[in-house]
């Protein structure tokens, strides 16, 4: 916890210029990303995977096969380096754990009735430590959006600040569901509170909204973890969730991050990509740089 | 348990922004002949002064053409060009015609927009970056702009009858030079008026590939004339008797030469000169899209622009944020070869403008002024300046007075508007002013009040054909683009 006499008043408006926001996060796409700068880059995004299945239908073998996938990205190009962390749903933290033991790949469960979040605090911690107890390494939570949009900016502050004390020593996600909040001005106010109620990581996206990650949306949350940063010396991490499919698009974001928070966030302990198709896509860029030849979609593995 | 640190005491760290690996673009797709001889009358002549110079990448110092020197003699035959092709064809011509030939120049400019990108590039130091996405989109925009009005001019004037000047004489400066092309000759030509073109001795080799699109184009013969040369030859366009119009963009000092020169001709003029455009930051702006915006206002073009924002005016109370955000912001702008497509600042425009900033730098740290620079590496030839900030400023500070034409930002604090509006007035130049606020009163107030030509409100340096452009005071008089960059070439009957 943050010394209280540090909180911002959360009832004062931030400014975000919508132009402005949108014009300075084109700008990051119109760098050229060449040769061993793109390879470079494309290692990193591949270890910055949260590789992700938030299914009602999945079970146990589904979560085992992709967590072979998370340790065995393509396996005839060797050096590969294993994604961040698989990201499940709580009744699946145990397999998951098990299969992926020893491999250094974390375990990241969603928890607090995702993806909507409608459920009492109670259930919502038990929901969160029965994650933890069964070794979820990090903890992807949804804040109460209804609430935030009626200006209870207290339950929600207090909501994070309940759940990551019931995180224990797991990583706290604070999934803000952009999505829903529509402005910048409110995904500015979302993840300054997240950040001072304790969140590790303030996230983008459930995946199950539409828009899920955009590069704006996600810039303004990286200028607030810079703010925060020097207000208070610690670094907050960030995940975009949804909607990064394509391995350009991947460099731009890091370009973003690399460009606004520095070199000390270039690694996946800092930024992660909320992901499930992007995978395959760098694998295929990958095998591109290295073969010269576009492959065929079906030499990769859809786990 | 994290506690409040202090701003100086920590500090991002942004030396891998600059590691991208080389991404250059070509100088093969762009042809440039080794000598060009001057258009006049739809051909390319050899000057008269039998004399040639030679124009050179400032990026490199390599030589890359030679460009032909008009002399008065060039100058006559070239108006008397414009005068023949103005009486006898351009004239009576009907407007829709007119409008087809100056939709064909846009439209050859897009095709050919890559060379024109790598041209403007080698001959000027701009980043490609910029040349590809800014001067040369916006060069064909604004011909398609003035295309539309060529027979609609009864539109623009209701009630009115209108008519051509005649000859216009146009000297254009090196920091936009095809832009700057475009937004003479389109408005000249629409409105029916001949013209002779002359861009600056650094810069000339846009305007000649743009000369070899008009020939292209079949413009009629002497319709448009560009001739090169330095300030002799623009002051022979300027005194010559048969010119009925001079349109100059440029610096204060020549453009007092040009209205003293002109002073009871009946010659009409607009001048667009210098600038010291003031950007003020209240403390309810959106920080981060005015610490960007600020950046664009003095850095692009590497400061080269006479409406840059160069001096910075930030309320009291987000002082201190708005200075360490602009500072980080500068460690991630990579100066470097302009044909490198991740460049954000490239080559000063030449030698002698170099020195003039370097002169400022001196200046600035003499009056006591704290100075800031990026930490980037520079290219070892060519000319180069680092991004340079200026704290601790005085109003009566030469940089803060004066104009410096390079990648330099004078910045001082303010405590209320009043107070802002004033210093922000209080300068010879009255050309252009940026006001960042989230509140929209408070920026309408600020807009009525300051004496500036164009005014940016939560944004800078935006240019549209549609806008007009222009300043006040010794900023220049007249107005570029939209209906008003019409009214600059005709006669109202």
């Amino acid at each position: 916890m943050i010394s209280t006499k540090i909180i911002p008043d959360f009832l004062l408006p931030p400014h975000i210029d919508q132009v402005g926001i949108e014009e300075r996060s084109s700008r990051f796409t119109k760098r050229s990303i060449k040769n061993e700068t793109k390879l470079n880059g494309l290692m990193l995004a591949l270890n910055m995977i949260d590789l992700t299945t938030l299914e009602g239908k999945d079970t146990d073998g589904k979560v085992k096969q992709l967590c072979y996938k998370a340790i065995h990205l393509h396996d005839v190009y060797p050096g590969l380096p294993t994604v961040a962390a698989i990201c499940v749903y709580p009744s699946m933290v145990k397999i998951a754990k098990k299969a992926l033991e020893g491999s250094g790949v974390k375990v990241a469960s969603v928890a607090t009735a995702f993806p909507s979040g409608q459920a009492t605090r109670d259930i919502k911690i038990r929901d969160t430590k029965y994650a933890v107890q069964h070794g979820a390494d990090e903890v992807d939570m949804v804040i109460s959006r209804g609430k935030f949009l009626q200006g209870e900016y207290n339950y929600v502050f207090d909501e994070i600040a309940a759940i990551k004390e019931a995180c224990g020593k797991a990583r706290l996600k604070v999934i803000l569901e952009t999505g829903e909040l529509v402005t910048y001005d409110k995904v500015r106010k979302a993840s300054d509170i997240a950040m001072y109620a304790g969140a590790d990581f303030i996230k983008t996206s459930t995946g199950k909204i539409s828009p899920a990650a955009t590069m704006p949306i996600t810039l303004v949350m990286l200028e607030a973890i810079r703010d925060f940063y020097y207000k208070t010396g610690k670094k907050i991490a960030m995940k975009p969730a949804g909607g990064i499919g394509k391995s350009k698009l991947a460099l731009h974001y890091l370009v973003m991050l690399n460009e606004t928070l520095g070199e000390d966030w270039m690694s996946n302990e800092w930024f992660r990509f909320g992901a499930s198709s992007l995978a395959n896509d760098i694998l295929m860029q990958l095998m591109k740089q290295k073969t010269g030849i576009y492959q065929n979609a079906n030499y990769f593995s859809i786990d | 348990m994290a506690k409040l640190v202090k701003n100086n005491t920590i500090k991002l760290k942004f030396d891998s922004v600059k590691n991208f690996a080389p991404a250059p673009e070509s100088k093969k797709a762009a042809k440039i002949d080794p000598q060009y001889d001057l258009f006049i009358n739809g051909k390319f002549e050899r000057p008269m002064s039998k004399k040639y110079f030679s124009t050179i990448n400032p990026a490199t110092e390599e030589k890359l053409s030679m460009i032909a020197e008009a002399n008065t003699a060039d100058v006559n035959k070239a108006v008397k060009a414009a005068r023949t092709a103005y009486d006898k064809t351009w004239k009576k011509m009907p407007t829709a015609e007119r409008a087809k030939y100056i939709y064909r120049i846009a439209r050859m400019i897009q095709e050919r927009a890559r060379e024109f990108a790598i041209i403007e590039t080698l001959d000027g130091g701009k980043p490609i970056r910029e040349s590809r996405d800014f001067d040369v989109p916006t060069a064909a925009n604004h011909f398609f702009y003035y295309a539309g009005w060529a027979d609609k001019l009864e539109y623009a004037f209701p009630n009115r009858k209108t008519t051509p000047l005649g000859v216009a004489g146009q000297i254009i400066p090196w920091n936009f030079p095809l832009l700057m092309a475009a937004w003479k000759i389109a408005p000249a030509l629409a409105c029916g008026n001949t013209v002779v073109l002359k861009p600056a001795e650094n810069t000339s080799l846009t305007a000649l590939k743009l000369a070899e699109i008009i020939q292209e184009a079949d413009v009629p013969p002497g319709v448009v004339n560009i001739i090169t040369g330095a300030g002799v030859t623009g002051a022979a366009i300027v005194n010559h008797a048969d010119i009925n119009k001079i349109a100059f963009t440029g610096s204060t000092d020549v453009g007092k030469i040009i209205q003293r020169a002109i002073a009871g001709t009946n010659k009409k003029a607009t001048l667009e000169l210098g600038g010291k455009a003031a950007n003020i930051i209240f403390e309810d702006a959106p920080l981060d899209q005015a610490v960007e915006g600020v950046i664009n206002g003095i850095f692009f073009n590497q400061g080269h622009v006479c409406c840059a924002g160069s001096r910075l005016y930030v309320q009291e109370s987000v002082f201190n944020e708005v200075v360490r955000k602009l500072k980080d912001r500068l460690e991630t702008l990579i100066v470097g070869d302009p044909m490198d497509k991740n460049t954000d600042i490239g080559a000063i425009n030449s030698k002698a403008q170099l020195d003039i900033i370097n002169k400022y730098i001196k200046i600035g740290l003499q009056e006591g002024a704290e100075m800031y620079q990026s930490s980037c590496a520079m290219p070892k030839k060519g000319f180069y300046c680092r991004p340079t900030l200026f704290t601790n400023v005085a109003q009566s500070n030469r940089i803060a007075q004066e104009e410096i034409f390079g990648p330099v930002l004078a910045i001082q604090s303010f405590r209320t508007d009043d107070e802002v509006i004033e210093k922000a007035n209080n300068t010879a130049y009255g050309l252009s002013a940026g006001v960042w606020s989230d509140k929209g009163s408070k920026i309408f107030n600020l807009t009525s009040k300051l004496r500036a030509g164009v005014i940016w409100a939560n944004t800078f340096n935006k240019f549209d054909p549609t806008s007009p452009f222009g300043g006040y005071k010794e900023s220049g008089y007249g107005r570029e683009g939209g209906l008003h960059g019409l009214s600059a070439y005709i006669n109202l009957v």
